[in-house]
Parts: structure tokens; sequence; C-alpha cells
């Protein structure tokens, strides 16, 4: 775990980032939440973690490495956690630009501060992270099957062309993200986000990321069976 | 004469049906459309239960052939309709706990900012004390 933390590649000066919130949903994560936070710090000096009602001491980690832990009293899901991280720097903060980040490690520091590069570079409102832009992502055929249906399923639905759609890792800037209000409190915020951003119509654009299959990661994950459960909260909202 | 008890009993469980379904809240147009419905029920079942014959007329009436499986139809209908009901009231008690639980959420860290104490912060004192949080966004107080 620890090449994917250590050495961030700093091609953006570190205190550009000043005015960028990295927002980590929490649950359960407490093997591995310390050291993603402190591999992203030298990066983004500002990280909100919203602790989703956690039984195991994901919070003290998280605070322990620097982060701001925000609770949520009792488990919700990830979509609401990453709505309140929102809400947190919409509301909280100056920040121009958040970047929602996953709490297991899947994402790369350096994929973070290059998309936040590219949306300054090219005054970009949004930038999704695609793990099929090019062949680093190892995924199973079943994920990548499953993975592929839901981009097909949410492009549909939201009228972007995405190549990636549950891609945890999004770079998305203040204007944007003041027009978030995701209701999905599960696993289906993933497609309800791009549904809303895309309606912001404001600049968009896809970047390549690596997404780390851990051992950990993998038993972490989301099972193949839950896309029905993401399929069915889509459709009977 | 045998028929009285059964006739009896079973009239006094429709009445206590709905006693309890028009004690439950709701809005007014809902509540309106329940109490429709609940009058309804109530004819339907006592008549059922004082003339037995008198569902079986119904079915033949409607081609359905017998007055038990005008019955089961009627269930299946109630039943999903029930289902439905019970999923968009727990979605939106759902929203109702997740917008109280954000609140709270952003309320504490809005006082751990501004250096209140909070129940988390006095509950566990050997918290680092917000103000001495380097990574924490400027100061706003209140």
């Amino acid at each position: 775990m620890g090449d994917r933390v250590s050495d961030p590649c700093h091609n953006v000066p570190m205190r550009a980032n000043d005015d960028t919130w990295l927002v980590v949903p929490l649950y359960n994560e407490a093997t591995v939440i310390g050291n993603v936070v402190a591999g992203a710090l030298p990066t983004f000096a500002n990280i909100v973690c919203v602790d989703d009602g956690s039984s195991d001491a994901s919070a003290v980690a998280a605070r322990d490495a620097g982060a701001l832990v925000i609770h949520h009293a009792t488990n919700l899901g990830q979509g609401a956690a990453l709505q309140t991280g929102i809400s947190y720097v919409v509301t909280q903060t100056d920040a121009e630009y958040l970047v929602t980040f996953d709490a297991d490690g899947q994402h790369q520091v350096d994929d973070a501060a290059a998309m936040v590069a590219l949306a300054r570079e090219k005054d970009l409102a949004i930038v999704f992270g695609s793990r099929f832009l090019d062949d680093r992502t190892k995924a199973g055929w079943l994920k990548k099957a499953i993975l592929k249906t839901a981009v097909w399923v949410t492009n549909q639905s939201t009228g972007l062309r995405l190549t990636d759609a549950h891609n945890g890792l999004r770079v998305i800037r203040r204007d944007a993200a003041a027009r978030v209000d995701l209701v999905q409190n599960r696993m289906a915020h993933a497609s309800e986000i791009v549904l809303q951003l895309g309606r912001t119509k404001l600049p968009w654009r896809e970047y390549p990321v690596h997404v780390l299959y851990t051992e950990y990661s993998k038993g972490k994950g989301q099972s193949v069976l839950n896309s029905v459960n993401i399929l069915v909260d889509l459709v009977f909202k | 004469m045998d028929k009285i008890w059964i006739q009896l009993i079973l009239l006094a469980g429709v009445a206590a049906v709905a006693v309890t379904l028009t004690r439950s809240t709701a809005d007014a147009r809902h509540q309106a459309v329940r109490r429709v419905l609940l009058v309804g029920f109530v004819l339907v079942a006592a008549s059922a239960i004082l003339y037995p014959t008198f569902l079986s007329h119904l079915a033949a009436l409607v081609g359905v052939g017998r007055g038990t499986d005008l019955v089961l139809y009627a269930l299946v209908i109630a039943f999903l309709s029930y289902v439905a009901t019970m999923y968009r009231r727990m979605k939106m008690m759902d929203r109702r706990i997740t917008a109280l639980t954000r609140e709270i959420a952003l309320a504490e860290v809005r006082l751990e900012q501004a250096g209140y104490p909070t129940a988390r912060t006095s509950a566990s004192p050997s918290d680092p004390s917000p103000a001495d949080h380097t990574t924490g966004p400027p100061e706003r107080r209140p």
C-alpha cells in the first residue's frame, strides 16, 4: 500500500492547492485511512473526512493523521457522506475546488493533483477520473462488464458521454459543487452526481486515472449483486 | 344461529381495524383517500360477513370464479399498494434523517472550529483543540 501514498510527485507547487479541499467519505477504514490522509497531506493541505458513523477507530485515525473530521451521528451511506462533505466545503470554506477521494486508498494523489491542475489550466468546472482511458487499471472481466453497463446506463440518463461512471475521483469547482444536492444516500449517488453536474452545463473533461485494486479494496468493494441495488435505487427514487 | 358468533367476532375485527386506520396521521389529501377506501372496505367486509353468498354473487358478476378468488385478488392489490406506500414513506423518512444528521454534523464542526466545546470534544479531552488544527480552514468566528 505504501507505494500508493509515498512520494507524491508535485507537478503542482504545494501552496497552489491551498484553495482545494479533499473530500473523503469515511466508513470503517481505520486500517488504511491514516496512510491515505498522510499520503495526501503534502499535496493537499485541506482534507475533510466525513465519518459516516464508523464503528471502528476511523475517525481518530483520520484526525491523528491531520484531517478535519465531520461526524455523522448514524450511518447513512457514501452518497450522504459525500454530500455532507460538499456542503461543508461550499458553506464553510472559501475553497475554489474540491476533490472527491475514496478512503480505501484506491486513488492516486498524483492523479488528483494533475486533475486539479488541469481544471485550473483549462478553466474546467468538473474533471471526472476515468479508469478506462488507459490500460493502467487492472479490473476483472466481470467488474469491467458491470462498470461498462453502469457507464452506459448513466450516459443514457445524463446526456454526458463518459467512459467511467462509478469512479470516486472527481474535481469539482465551487460553482458546480454549489449545485450538487445528492439525495441518493447509497451507491446510486455516483450516477446522480454525474447527472446533476451535467445539468450545470459547465465545462467538464475526463482524465485518465489509475485505480489500484488492492486485496483490501477488493474485500471492501461493492459486490456484483450490489449493482442490482443501484439500478433499483435509480429507477424507484 | 351457529353463524352468529363468527359474524360478531369478524365484525368486531373490522371495526377495530377501521378505528386504528383512521387514527394514523398523514397529509390531508392522502388521509381523505384512505378514509373513503376505508368506508368501502368496512361496507364490503360487513356485507360479506352478514350475507356470506354476497361475495360469490359479486365474483360471478365480474366474471371471477369464486368469491374467495375475488378476495385474493383484492388482497394482492392491497398488499402491493401497501408495499409501494411504505417504500415511499421510508424514502421520505430516510431523507429527513439524512438532512437532520447533516445539519448536526455541520453545526458541530462549526462549533468546534469556533472553539466551543461539543459533545465529542468535551467527551474526549485528549483530542487536539480545534484552534490548534493546522489543517483546518481559515477560522470563521460567529
